[in-house]
């Protein structure tokens, strides 16, 4: 890895260290291989890229891929992911994981990345259940649906992270489906090129505890949003597909607003003098001088 | 502790009667003219209305607390004098506005001052007036000249125009030749102090030690007493190259300065108990990940959100168990507010070198309280050590970001550099960051990271100073304390020399890893131990016994919200010492002449 020329990456030069240990067909895999593709195509180093996760199945993802990563606390990626990118704003930060992570225990979180507009990439393996903890109803599970904590089934609406997150100001929102990998890639290529907070929930089925929402569940009901000429800058016609459930299921990129500026370009301290990362620490005499000065 | 002048004054009122701009005002005169002082607001949760004591303490020499007793008190409301123009003893001065507050009975030699501030001023238009004529007044009563105070309202009040700053100027001046004619001077004039002094909060002093040390990222949710910290940061950031950020919860905050630390950047936060509470999952991540943060919790009364305005040092149990699992950490309590200045870039140091979180256990009494300081005892460029931190490097093949190594502490490279990509994970990993939880069963490679993370901090001790007794060696006792009682416990000894009893301190400010061996040779000599502490149960106490075994002789607990006034630990030592006849407990709690 100690190579310094430019030659063109390939998608299995982002190959992690270890082979995922999803279960096979899990739809975590479509993420996977979409998000190696796309860096590959955007041309990032692995060294440029940080990706955070929090806890659970989907979570496991920075392992299985060559980039820099933090595999955090469950529902705190969107947080850490934050705190890098305001200390080191050169760094592609890209957040992963699950949807009880990132909807149900990070929900706070999930709201206010958002209305921050951090310029970060947010990729939710949306399999509507708990897969690491074995099967438990997520905030994203439909109504109804029988989980073992939910043995008569689910009583609680679920979440849609799409509206609410146009409506938490998020600047970039798509939704994938990890079977559909060539629409996938795009998403999230354009998402990480996307100056703000991004967003692309992803449909990965866990073939294991979901029974219901399955591979088929989705391809039975998929239609793509850039197939309908829907103009992503009208918010009103993506919060109406994003409400489509029962017979169609919209994928691909709902809303997108350009012009709101992400936040660490509208911090003052970073006007000059690059990441604070990166920066000498502590104070020049002339500082130090000034603020013992005003307390006299 | 001075032999010279020594006194104390306060403003009473309710919220939103402007007592902290004259207090500013005063403290500001004090230490341009070098006098020290030590201030304590006592205080309610509550902007309007409610009472609110601020006491001053001033002197020639240095001071350690907010004293025992009043010599001069301004009243604002009627409720100052009913509760507290009898803590005034033979030559106290109370001073207020006749128009408004009737006098209260008082001690034989304490002087009434009524100021009839309406007919002085010919003004009923602004309620504030009075406060300033009351100033003149104190400071005609104290001794100083007018000029001095006409310079420091210049000072306080230019920027809002002359007209504020001729209209205040009258004011104070109306109250000053008032006083003149009708009232007597203190006998001891206000001093001149060697050299002028600076003023400072101990919120002000850790947010200042953080810029000293090169903190580079503070994140904070607001909580009472630590918000001090938040808007010193928020003030100066921008000048400084500080990034501060306010989060939506403490969890948020933990998690984000973990974020900005892994980066590279120093990062800190701030918070009270219940705050950190919330960030207690974090702190095990960043041990856990081995990235050094620094959270500083501000301690008030409990439990949960308790007395948000009072003091107790009742968190310490919560800092050393917070987070689960079983890993190293460092806790530092400070004594004073210059020492949590120097706490700051020392903490930073620590944890830099060995990659573990830091917590710097403050309370009220220190964050909040207003302290004089000699500038030129304030480092603001400390030496700073990053340890193993690789920011930038030529590409090394085979990184292992958790490398085994003798001393337990492996090279830390951060995000962005080429050839050092790596995973940091909180759950178990092999030196290579590789999970072993999800490994049928490796106790061999879990071991030896437990290890590892542990032998981190095995040279902790050749680091950081011991605590020493204070005092006589054969003293008749030993007051042992912790974080902020160190001035109390040394101006009780004062104290308590004059009652023919003589005692040493030991005051620990390391908390963790806890210096053992030192306390108990330390210790080994006195003749009865006395643990003094702001807390009910005794936490210091216990934890001291689990780490040496030893027992004491006595306690002195106080848990009212308020902090130790020497004659609180004087009173309790006598008791201990059987000078008082009817104390047979040995929990002690000393009557407590609470001044709110
Ligand atoms: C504070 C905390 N609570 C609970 C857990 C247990 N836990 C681990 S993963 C998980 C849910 C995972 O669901 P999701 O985020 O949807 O990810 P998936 O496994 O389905 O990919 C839970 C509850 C934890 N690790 N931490
Ligand atoms: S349990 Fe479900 S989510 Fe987890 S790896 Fe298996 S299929 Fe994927």
């Amino acid at each position: 890895m100690a190579t310094t020329t430019l030659t063109e990456l390939k998608p299995k030069d982002f190959k992690g260290k270890v082979d995922p240990d999803w279960c096979p067909g899990c739809g975590d895999f479509g993420l996977l291989n979409a998000v190696q593709k796309a860096l590959a195509e955007l041309g990032r180093r692995p060294h440029e890229v940080l990706c955070v996760s929090g806890i659970g199945c989907s979570s496991n993802f920075p392992g299985f891929i060559n980039t820099y990563g933090m595999h955090t606390l469950h529902g705190r990626a969107l947080a850490v992911a934050t705190g890098a990118k305001f200390a080191n704003h050169e760094l592609t930060v890209i957040a992963t994981g699950g949807d009880g992570d990132g909807y149900g225990i990070g929900g706070n979180h999930f709201a206010h990345t958002a209305r921050r507009n951090v310029d970060l990439t947010y990729l939710v393996m949306n399999n509507q259940i708990y897969g690491l903890t074995t099967g438990q109803v997520s905030p994203s599970s439909s109504l109804g649906m029988k989980t073992k904590s939910t043995p008569f089934g689910n009583l609680e609406r679920p979440v849609n992270p799409i509206t609410s997150s146009i409506m938490n100001g998020a600047t970039y929102v798509a939704r994938g489906f990890s079977g559909h990998g060539k629409q996938l890639v795009t998403l999230i290529r354009e998402a990480i090129l996307h100056k703000g907070f991004s967003l692309v929930d992803v449909f990965s089925p866990c073939v294991t505890f979901n029974h219901d929402n399955t591979y088929d569940f989705f391809r039975g009901r998929i239609k793509k949003l850039e197939d309908e000429g829907h103009d992503p800058t009208d918010w009103k016609s993506a919060c109406e597909k994003a409400m489509e459930w029962d017979d169609t299921i919209y994928t691909g990129l709902f809303f997108k607003n350009e012009e709101v500026p992400t936040l660490h370009e509208l911090e003052p301290v970073l006007d000059e003098g690059g990441p604070i990362a990166h920066r000498k620490p502590g104070l020049t005499k002339e500082q130090g001088a000034r603020i013992l000065k005003r307390m006299m | 502790m001075s032999n010279g002048y020594d006194f104390a004054f306060a403003i009473g009122g309710a919220a939103g009667q402007g007592i902290a701009t004259p207090g500013n005002i005063l403290a500001r005169i004090f230490v341009r003219r070098g006098l020290h002082l030590h201030a304590y607001n006592a205080y309610q949760s509550i902007i309007r209305g409610g009472h609110i004591l601020l006491t001053v303490r001033v002197s020639d020499e240095e001071v350690l607390t907010h004293g025992d007793g009043l010599d001069l008190l301004l009243c604002l409301n009627q409720d100052t004098m009913t509760r507290h123009a009898r803590h005034l003893g033979d030559g106290g001065h109370v001073i207020f506005n006749s128009d408004d507050v009737s006098p209260a009975e008082v001690a034989s030699g304490v002087e009434l001052c009524g100021l009839p501030v309406k007919e002085l001023t010919n003004d009923n238009r602004n309620k504030l007036v009075q406060n300033t004529v009351g100033l003149g007044a104190m400071l005609n009563l104290m001794g100083a000249d007018f000029a001095v105070l006409e310079e420091t309202l210049k000072l306080q009040f230019g920027r809002k125009g002359q007209e504020v700053v001729e209209e205040n100027v009258s004011m104070a001046r109306a109250g000053f030749d008032y006083a003149k004619e009708h009232f007597h001077p203190f006998k001891k004039r206000l001093p001149q102090g060697k050299k002028p002094l600076a003023v400072w909060t101990g919120n002000d002093a850790l947010a200042m030690g953080a810029a000293a040390a090169g903190v580079k990222f503070y994140a904070a949710y607001p909580m009472s007493p630590s918000s001090g910290i938040l808007h010193w940061m928020a003030k100066n950031a921008r000048e400084l190259g500080i990034m501060v950020r306010q989060i939506e919860d403490e969890i948020g905050v933990a998690n984000v300065v973990i974020g900005a630390a892994h980066t590279g950047a120093r990062a800190m936060c701030g918070t009270s108990g219940g705050g950190f509470a919330l960030m207690t999952e974090a702190l095990g991540a960043a041990a856990m990940m081995e990235i050094p943060v620094v959270f500083v919790t501000v301690q008030r009364a409990g439990p949960s959100t308790g007395v948000p305005t009072k003091t107790e040092q009742g968190d310490l149990w919560q800092v050393l168990g917070a987070s689960q699992g079983d890993f190293e950490r460092i806790v530092v309590a400070p004594k004073n507010a210059l020492d949590a200045f120097d706490t700051i870039p020392e903490l930073f140091n620590l944890v830099d070198l060995y990659q573990c979180p830091g917590i710097v256990l403050s309370d009220l009494l220190i964050s909040e309280g207003t302290f004089s300081v000699d500038p030129d005892e304030v480092d603001m460029q400390p030496s700073i050590e990053r340890g193993a931190l690789i920011l930038d490097g030529n590409a090394s093949d085979g990184y292992e970001r958790y490398k085994d190594t003798s001393t337990g502490i492996s090279p830390r490279a951060v995000p962005g550099l080429e050839g050092y990509v790596h995973v940091v994970a909180t759950d178990e990993h092999d030196e290579d960051g590789v999970l072993i939880s999800d490994e049928f069963t490796n106790p061999h490679k879990r071991r030896k990271m437990v290890e590892k993370r542990a032998r981190k901090l095995a040279s902790f001790f050749d680091k950081v100073e011991a605590p020493k007794i204070e005092g006589p060696d054969d003293a008749d006792v030993t007051l042992v304390g912790w974080g902020s009682t160190h001035g109390v416990l040394a101006e009780a000894r004062d104290l308590l020399e004059g009652r023919g009893v003589t005692a040493n301190q030991l005051s620990i400010k390391w908390i963790k890893p806890f210096h053992s061996d030192a306390v108990t040779r330390a210790l080994s000599k006195a003749k009865k131990i006395i643990v003094v502490e702001n807390n009910h149960s005794g936490q210091f106490y216990r934890y001291l016994r689990s780490e040496t075994g030893i027992t004491a002789q006595g306690h002195i607990r106080k848990y009212d919200g308020e902090p130790f006034q020497p004659h609180h630990v004087v009173n309790g030592v006598l008791d201990h010492l059987g000078e008082k006849k009817d104390v047979e407990r040995d929990v002690f709690v000393p009557y407590q002449e609470i001044l709110v």
